[in-house]
């Protein structure tokens, strides 16, 4: 990418913090809208899905977090979840790879299938599951160790290295995937904290990418970087497309329309609307998408 | 007047003109307009007039009783008759505790020369008379004190600043003298350390095999050489103190570990507390349960598998203490433990790492230097614990590695040494403080090497 279109993407991103004027008579009508449970408008559906969720609900003690969601993620899509902040958009990701075990009072119910296996089922080794669908968080968390042993991390854990050349092999090729060998390769040793916030996110991916998943999920991956950073982000995430199945929350409707071919429309723990990226954007079919991308609320 | 009264009067004092210059605040504010219109909120002048009326008092106070006794001393002396001065301080100090000795009638003046007898009354009235200055002066000072701060109510005047830089020099002067305190402790041990070195060469200090602190007090007693050889007492607080370790750091840490990352809040919430009180049993309900119980079964125990085992052990004084220090490692150790943030647990199951993989090998890194502090101060607890082993070790200074052993502390035979009556020119007295010195030194050469041990390996996450 060059310096000019970083920039003109870099631009594109901050156009979305400005806060649109709210219209008190749509914000009436907003209420108004009614969102049948269950009822998702669009293509929620796929052949062949890679993650196959039916009738998904999830509980905050007796908070109904998640209402009856049913979605396929297609293999080597990016789809993107969007939708007003405590829409259940992170709730539902973090289902994915039962990142939401670590809660106490956080029950689900439904089906949710990886490859025609139920990753919910009592027998399922979380372990497993997490080595199949790794996760980048919205704050950039690097291990304070070195950029080298953050990468080998995963690796170490899952014995995926016999020798030490193998490992050396998997961290370059981690490294290089996410755009980052270039700036890491003569600090390996280096404390991974003393990076920027942008590389230090990228490392979260090349520590992602290290166990080889089929799945990566990103919640919000980009909030927490300069907008030059986001460019190099989405940037990756395109490139990554080619081999593995991308799910991303993000708060950015420009990033949404930018990096994924689906999106889907989360609004109170509601699917409202899933469609082709484009689709979404240009003609929504739900009155309350178009509310949102309109910038009516939210 | 006595000092015991004047104090609290000053303090009245002090509260009387912080309530008038309150109310001259709000006077001199009322006609401009409101307190909007003073440099400072009326709270601000109270507390300068306050301060103005108390400290100067207080510290008139302090410097006249600190320097009274010696001014009075020097003048009864100057008033003795020319051919009775003392000649030396012994002498100096012999004759005026039997001037105060008649002054305060515990003896009869017709029993002690006309001179001592005169110097007494010279002395009462000194007395007296220091009395009334001191209440005269120190009631001036308040007075004008406060008077000053009166005159300083007015609207133009920043009290607030006033205010601020007296407080930061009351918190400095507290500071300093927490500080200065040590320094004076330190400095009087090792005075005394080097009279003790002056009649023991420091290298028997250091490198005899034998303690035996008994010296002749005459010269035809028999066996009271006097031995100060610290190799016994070390090794023993080394044996004790390490088997305390031994329990204390597994045990803490571990169900450290247990509560922050796998317990319930609820379970947390009661089991810390409970764990916590342990630290709050008095050491000496430790020492009989260590000499009462758990002695006499690791006595019994150890002669079923046919080990000789004295009924005073050091296994039964650091088996105890460990119990004792537990709380000092789990509480300190899962207190950072929690302070390690959410997100790097969350990183590390996100890659598929289990919560234990988890906890090797990233939150104990992260929490490292806490869980070393928190050993390090169960360590500085055992190597200082006094009564446990008392009871339960015993107070033979004996050279050997064996648990089963009885042995003494170093801490142990400081207590011995100086309990009951003392002579404080022996060097068995003064053998106590080369020993306290040794201690001081050992713990802070255990403090610096961990210190640096933990700046060279932590992970630090912020």
């Amino acid at each position: 990418m060059s310096v000019n279109e970083t920039i003109a993407s870099a631009v594109g991103t901050q156009e979305e913090t400005i806060i649109p004027v709210k219209d008190p008579i749509e914000e009436g009508k907003r209420e108004s809208i009614h969102v049948e449970e269950g009822k998702t408008v669009g293509k929620p559906f796929a052949d062949d899905p890679k993650f196959k969720l039916r009738n998904v609900e999830v509980f905050y003690g007796q908070d109904r977090a998640i209402k009856d969601i049913s979605l396929d993620i297609a293999r080597n899509e990016v789809i993107s979840f969007i939708g007003p902040s405590g829409c259940g958009k992170s709730t539902f990701l973090r289902c994915l790879n039962r990142m939401n075990d670590s809660i106490d009072i956080c029950r689900i119910k439904g089906q949710l299938m990886l490859d025609d296996e139920d990753i919910y089922h009592s027998k399922k080794d979380v372990v497993e599951l997490r080595a199949r669908v790794g996760m980048v968080f919205q704050k950039p968390n690097p291990f304070p160790k070195s950029i080298y042993d953050n990468v080998a991390y995963g690796p170490r854990i899952h014995g995926l290295a016999n020798r030490k050349s193998d490992l050396d092999d998997i961290v370059e090729n981690s490294l290089r995937k996410a755009g980052l060998w270039d700036e890491a390769k003569d600090r390996l040793d280096a404390i991974a904290t003393g990076m920027s916030g942008g590389q230090q996110q990228r490392l979260c991916i090349a520590r992602a990418i290290a166990v080889s998943p089929e799945v990566i999920l990103m919640d919000e991956p980009c909030s927490a970087l300069d907008p030059i950073a986001t460019a190099r982000v989405e940037e990756l995430i395109a490139e990554m497309s080619e081999s593995y199945t991308i799910v991303i929350v993000t708060h950015s409707m420009q990033q949404a329309a930018r990096v994924s071919h689906r999106t889907a429309y989360f609004h109170l723990g509601h699917l409202v609307e899933v469609n082709e990226t484009n689709k979404v954007f240009t003609s929504p079919e739900h009155e309350l998408t178009e509310s949102y991308i309109t910038g009516r609320f939210g | 007047m006595q000092t015991a009264n004047l104090l609290p009067l000053v303090l009245v004092l002090a509260a009387v003109a912080y309530g008038l210059a309150y109310m001259r605040s709000r006077a001199v504010a009322a006609p401009l307009g409101g307190i909007r219109n003073l440099k400072a909120l009326p709270f601000y002048y109270a507390a300068r007039a306050a301060l103005w009326c108390a400290i100067p008092a207080l510290i008139v106070l302090a410097a006249w009783a600190g320097f009274e006794g010696k001014v009075i001393q020097g003048i009864v002396i100057a008033t003795l008759p020319q051919d009775t001065w003392p000649e030396s301080p012994g002498q100096a100090s012999l004759i005026l505790s039997q001037i105060s000795n008649v002054a305060a009638g515990k003896l009869n003046p017709e029993f002690v020369p006309e001179h001592i007898a005169g110097a007494a009354s010279v002395l009462e009235a000194m007395e007296s008379q220091s009395e009334n200055f001191k209440a005269a002066l120190v009631l001036l000072v308040a007075l004008a004190g406060a008077g000053f701060a009166w005159t300083r109510v007015a609207p133009h005047i920043n009290a607030r600043l006033n205010v601020e830089t007296t407080l930061r020099r009351i918190f400095f002067v507290c500071a300093a003298l927490a500080v200065l305190t040590t320094a004076g402790i330190v400095f009087s041990v090792i005075l005394e350390t080097v009279r003790f070195f002056g009649r023991v060469p420091i290298t028997e200090f250091l490198f005899s095999t034998s303690w035996s602190p008994q010296t002749a007090l005459r010269a035809d007693q028999v066996g009271s050489d006097g031995a100060f050889g610290v190799i016994p007492l070390f090794t023993g607080t080394l044996l004790i103190s390490a088997i305390a370790l031994l329990v204390a750091v597994p045990v803490g840490l571990l169900s450290a570990i247990y509560l922050s990352e796998y317990a319930s809040k609820r379970m947390r919430s009661t089991v810390k507390p409970v764990l916590e009180m342990l630290a709050g049993i008095p050491t000496v309900v430790y020492g009989f349960f260590a000499a009462l119980t758990v002695a006499p079964f690791i006595r019994d125990l150890a002669q079923t598998v046919g080990l000789e085992a004295s009924s005073q052990s050091a296994l039964a004084a650091g088996l105890v203490m460990g119990i004792m220090i537990v709380p000092f490692v789990s509480s300190l150790s899962d207190d950072v433990i929690n302070a390690v943030p959410q997100t790097m647990r969350d990183g590390s199951l996100a890659l598929g790492a289990t919560q234990s993989e988890t906890m090797k090998k990233v939150i104990f890194p992260a929490a490292l230097p806490g869980i070393i502090g928190g050993i390090l101060l169960a360590a500085s607890r055992a190597i200082g614990e006094t009564m446990i082993v008392v009871m339960a070790a015993g107070l033979a200074a004996n050279l050997t590695a064996n648990p089963l052993e009885s042995v003494t502390t170093v801490t142990v035979q400081i207590a011995t040494l100086l309990v009951g009556d003392q002579e404080f020119d022996s060097a068995k007295t003064l053998s106590a403080f080369a020993l306290g010195m040794l201690l001081f030194i050992v713990t802070l050469l255990l403090n610096v090497v961990a210190l640096k041990i933990v700046r060279k390996y932590r992970e630090q996450y912020d």
